[in-house]
C-alpha cells in the first residue's frame, strides 16, 4: 500500500504522466486538424496535395536570381521567389548591421552631434511602423526620372524610376584569372590573419593586418587583371524603346526593401549594440588607457570582444526578425516567396498547399540563422577553466 | 513579424470554417440556412467602381450588388436582406468554400479549373469582360503589339498575370511584371510612371481612368483584349437547389429586359396577356414552387433591382461615370451575348 502511494506521489511520475497528457492532447489536436481540413476539403471536391509544384506556372517574375521564364515549372518559381527573400535579406543583414553598429556606438559617443543624431535616428526609425516606412522608401524611389530622362551619374551608370542600371562586364569568361587571384588574396588573408593573432598572443607583437589584407584583398586580383591584358569590355545599358536595354538592373522594389529593411533593423540593432557596450564595466576602458591603448584600440579590442558576448542573442532575434519582416515586400512589388506563393495560390486554388509551404521555408529559414548564431554564441562565450 | 497575419489569414479562414461547418453541402441547405438566418451572406470586391463599392454613408452599390439584391428580392421580397463580405482576390474562394458566404458576386472569372478542381458552381455571366492594358497617351501607342520591353504593372490573385505572360507568349515579346498586392499602391506606381502599362479587365482600367486620375484623357485603353473573361456570379458544389434559384434569378433579369419590363412598368406588366410574361412574374404559377421561393420571386427582383438592363446602365454605362458601352453584354437581340432560356 504504501508503495503505491509513494509510487502515486512521486514527483518524477506525476511529471511523466502530465507531460505525456500533454504531448498527447497536443498531437491529438494537430491531428484533427489536418483530418478534418483534409475530408472537409475533400467533400467540397477542392483538390489537395503538391502535384501542382510540377506544373507550369505560367506566370512571369520581375526579377530573378534564376534564369525563369513563364514556362517553367511551380517548383521553380517558388525557388526565384525563396532566392529573392534570401537575397534582399542577406543584403540586409549585412547593412542593418554595419548602419546598428555604427550608430549604437555613436549614441554613446561624446560628441554632442552625433550622439544627438543617433538618438533622433533610433527613436524615429524603430517608432514608424516597417510597412509605412517601405511605402515611402518606394514612393520616394518612384519619384526618380523616367528612362528617357534618366541623367548619366557616372559613365554608364544611369538612376531612373526603374531603378539603378549599370554596366556589366561583357565576356564572363575572360575575367576567370581576376576571379581566381581573388579568391586566392581571401584565402591568404584569412591565414594571415589568424598567424598575426597567433603572434600577438605569444610575443605581443602587433601586425599592420588591415593593410596587408587590403593588400591581398585588392592586390592580387588586380595583378592578374592586369597580366591577363586588362580586358574591359562592358555591356552598357542604352536607352532604347520604353526602357534600358543591357547591363545589369537594382530594380526599385528592390531598393526600397532593402534600404527599408537595413534601416528599420538599424534602429534596433544600434541599441543592442549599445546596451552591450554598457554592459561591459569601465574599468575595462580605464585599464585598456591605462596600458597605453588608443580610444579606438580600447573599443575594438577590448569592449567590443567582450561586449559582444552580449550582443549576440538579441542579434539573432533581430536578423530573424529582418528576414521575416521582408515578406511585406509584397506591398511594394518585390516578387519575394510570399509574392510568388500568393500567385501560385491564386492561380491553382491551393491555399492552404502554399501557405504550408511558405510557412515550411520561413521555419527553415530561420531556424538556420538561429542555428549558426549559437554556433557563433558559444564560440565567442566566455569559456571557464 | 507582420508576416503571419497577411499570410496566414487566407489559410486560416479556410481551416476555421471548415472546423465550424463540418456538414458537407447537402442540396437544399444553403437556402434553408439562407431562410432560417434571415439574410444573404454576399462575398464582393473590397471596393471596385460599377461592380461593389461602398459609397461615403456605407451604402453598397454596383452590378454585382444588385445580383445580391436580386437574390435577396427572390428570396426574402425586400433587397436589404443582404450582409456583405467584402473579400480581396486571395480570400474569395476559400470564403465560398468554407461557408463564409453563401454568394460570391465578385467579378470572378467562370474558368475550368475553378468550376471543378476549386469546388465551385457557377451561374451565368452578368459581365462578360476582357484583359487589356492602359497606357500613357503621351507615348502614342495604337496596339497592345508595340509593348515589346515594356514594364507592366499587374495586380496579383488573379488570372491577370498569367494572361499577360501568355499574351507576351503568344507574339514572341518580352515584358517585366511589376506585382503589386493592393490597388492603390499598384495604380500609384503606374500613374507615377514605374510601369508603362498597367494591365487588368478592360471595365476596371475604366474604372480606375474614371476615378483615381484627375485627367482620364491623358490615357489610353489599347484595343486588344487578350483575354476572355466572363465574370460570373458562383455558389458552392453539392447545392443544386441554391445553383438553381441563383441562375433563374439572373435569367428573370435578362427576360424581364428582353420583354421590356422595366422596375417602374412591372405593375402593368401583371396584367399583360404574354404567357410568357405570365410565368415569369408568377402570374402563372409554377416557376416559384420549383425554386423553392414564393411565385413573386421574379416580381420581386424587377421591381425592387430591375432588369439587367437597367442595373448596367445605372453601375456602368450611361448613368454612371464609366460610361461603357453594352458590347457584348447587350441582348442577344441587339448583337450582344445575353440569352435567357425560356422561364417554364
Amino acid at each position: 500500500m504504501t508503495n503505491v502511494t509513494r509510487f502515486l506521489n512521486s514527483a518524477q511520475v506525476r511529471g511523466w504522466f502530465y507531460q505525456g497528457l500533454v504531448v498527447s492532447a497536443a498531437a491529438l489536436t494537430g491531428w484533427y486538424l489536418v483530418s478534418n481540413t483534409l475530408t472537409n476539403l475533400a467533400k467540397r471536391g477542392v483538390a489537395t496535395g503538391f502535384d501542382f509544384l510540377g506544373r507550369e506556372a505560367g506566370f512571369e517574375i520581375g526579377e530573378s536570381l534564376l534564369a525563369y521564364s513563364a514556362a517553367d515549372t511551380y517548383l521553380k518559381a517558388f525557388a526565384v521567389g525563396l532566392l529573392n527573400t534570401l537575397a534582399v535579406s542577406a543584403a540586409a543583414v549585412v547593412l542593418a548591421s554595419v548602419l546598428g553598429l555604427l550608430v549604437g556606438v555613436g549614441r554613446l559617443s561624446s560628441n554632442w552631434m552625433v550622439g544627438r543624431f543617433a538618438t533622433v535616428y533610433v527613436e524615429s526609425v524603430r517608432n514608424v511602423p516597417l510597412l509605412l516606412q517601405l511605402i515611402v522608401w518606394y514612393a520616394i524611389i518612384g519619384r526618380l526620372p523616367s528612362p528617357r530622362t534618366a541623367p548619366e551619374l557616372l559613365p554608364n551608370l544611369f538612376l531612373s524610376n526603374r531603378g539603378i542600371k549599370y554596366p556589366t562586364l561583357a565576356d564572363p569568361g575572360s575575367h576567370t584569372p581576376t576571379l581566381l587571384a581573388l579568391a586566392a588574396g581571401i584565402a591568404a588573408t584569412v591565414v594571415l590573419v589568424r598567424w598575426a593573432r597567433r603572434r600577438r598572443e605569444t610575443t605581443g607583437k602587433p601586425f599592420p593586418t588591415l593593410p596587408a589584407a587590403a593588400a591581398l584583398v585588392l592586390g592580387l586580383p588586380l595583378a592578374a587583371f592586369l597580366l591577363n591584358g586588362a580586358p574591359l569590355a562592358l555591356d552598357a545599358p542604352v536607352r532604347e524603346g520604353f526602357d534600358f536595354a543591357g547591363g545589369g538592373t537594382v530594380s526599385p522594389e528592390f531598393t526600397a526593401l532593402f534600404i527599408g529593411l537595413s534601416v528599420y533593423t538599424a534602429g534596433f540593432i544600434a541599441e543592442i549594440v549599445r546596451s552591450g557596450i554598457l554592459a561591459v564595466p569601465h574599468g575595462q576602458t580605464e585599464a585598456g588607457l591605462a596600458l597605453g591603448l588608443k580610444p579606438g584600440q580600447v573599443l575594438r579590442l577590448i569592449i567590443l570582444p567582450q561586449a559582444l558576448r552580449v550582443i549576440v542573442p538579441p542579434l539573432t532575434s533581430q536578423y530573424l526578425n529582418l528576414t521575416k519582416n521582408s515578406s511585406l515586400a509584397v506591398a511594394i512589388g518585390y516578387p519575394d516567396l510570399v509574392s510568388v506563393s500568393n500567385t501560385s495560390a491564386n492561380q491553382t486554388g491551393q491555399v492552404v498547399e502554399a501557405v504550408a509551404l511558405m510557412m515550411a521555408v520561413y521555419l527553415v529559414i530561420s531556424l538556420a540563422i538561429s542555428t549558426y548564431m549559437n554556433w557563433y554564441n558559444r564560440k565567442l562565450s566566455l569559456v571557464t577553466r | 513579424m507582420n508576416i503571419s497575419l497577411k499570410t496566414i489569414a487566407p489559410a486560416a479562414i479556410a481551416a476555421i470554417a471548415a472546423l465550424a461547418l463540418p456538414g458537407a453541402a447537402r442540396a437544399g441547405a444553403t437556402l434553408d440556412g439562407v431562410k432560417q438566418k434571415g439574410y444573404v451572406q454576399c462575398g464582393v470586391n473590397l471596393g471596385l467602381y460599377g461592380f461593389s463599392a461602398p459609397d461615403e454613408k456605407g451604402q453598397w452599390s454596383g452590378i454585382d450588388v444588385d445580383f445580391c439584391r436580386a437574390v435577396s428580392a427572390a428570396v426574402f421580397g425586400s433587397v436589404d436582406k443582404v450582409k456583405y463580405t467584402p473579400l480581396s482576390a486571395q480570400q474569395r474562394l476559400p470564403a465560398l468554400q468554407s461557408g463564409e458566404v453563401d454568394l460570391l458576386a465578385r467579378n470572378t472569372t467562370r474558368t475550368l479549373s475553378r468550376d471543378t478542381a476549386n469546388g465551385l458552381n457557377f451561374a451565368p455571366t452578368n459581365y462578360y469582360d476582357g484583359q487589356a492594358f492602359m497606357v500613357s497617351a503621351k507615348l502614342g501607342l495604337k496596339s497592345a503589339k508595340q509593348l515589346n520591353g515594356a514594364t507592366v504593372c499587374v495586380l496579383p490573385g488573379t488570372t491577370t498575370e498569367q494572361n499577360v505572360a501568355d499574351y507576351f507568349r503568344a507574339n514572341k515579346m518580352n515584358f517585366k511584371p511589376v506585382v503589386i498586392e493592393k490597388n492603390e499602391e499598384l495604380h500609384k506606381a503606374f500613374f507615377g510612371g514605374r510601369c508603362d502599362a498597367l494591365s487588368s479587365d478592360a471595365s476596371q482600367l475604366a474604372a480606375i481612368r474614371a476615378a483615381e486620375t484627375s485627367a482620364p484623357n491623358d490615357y489610353v485603353i489599347l484595343p486588344e483584349q487578350i483575354s476572355k473573361e466572363p465574370l460570373a456570379p458562383a455558389v458552392r458544389q453539392g447545392d443544386e437547389e441554391w445553383t438553381n434559384l441563383v441562375t433563374w434569378v439572373f435569367y428573370a433579369m435578362v427576360q424581364a429586359e428582353e420583354k421590356g419590363i422595366r422596375s417602374d412598368g412591372v405593375d402593368t406588366a401583371l396584367s399583360s396577356p404574354d404567357p410568357d410574361v405570365k410565368r415569369l412574374l408568377g402570374v402563372t404559377a409554377g416557376n416559384g414552387k420549383n425554386l423553392g421561393v414564393e411565385e413573386t420571386w421574379a416580381y420581386n427582383v424587377i421591381k425592387l433591382v430591375g432588369n439587367y438592363g437597367e442595373s448596367f446602365e445605372r453601375n456602368l454605362g450611361t448613368g454612371s461615370k464609366l460610361k461603357m458601352a453594352r458590347g457584348l453584354n447587350a441582348l442577344y437581340t441587339e448583337g450582344g451575348l445575353m440569352y435567357a432560356p425560356p422561364l417554364k
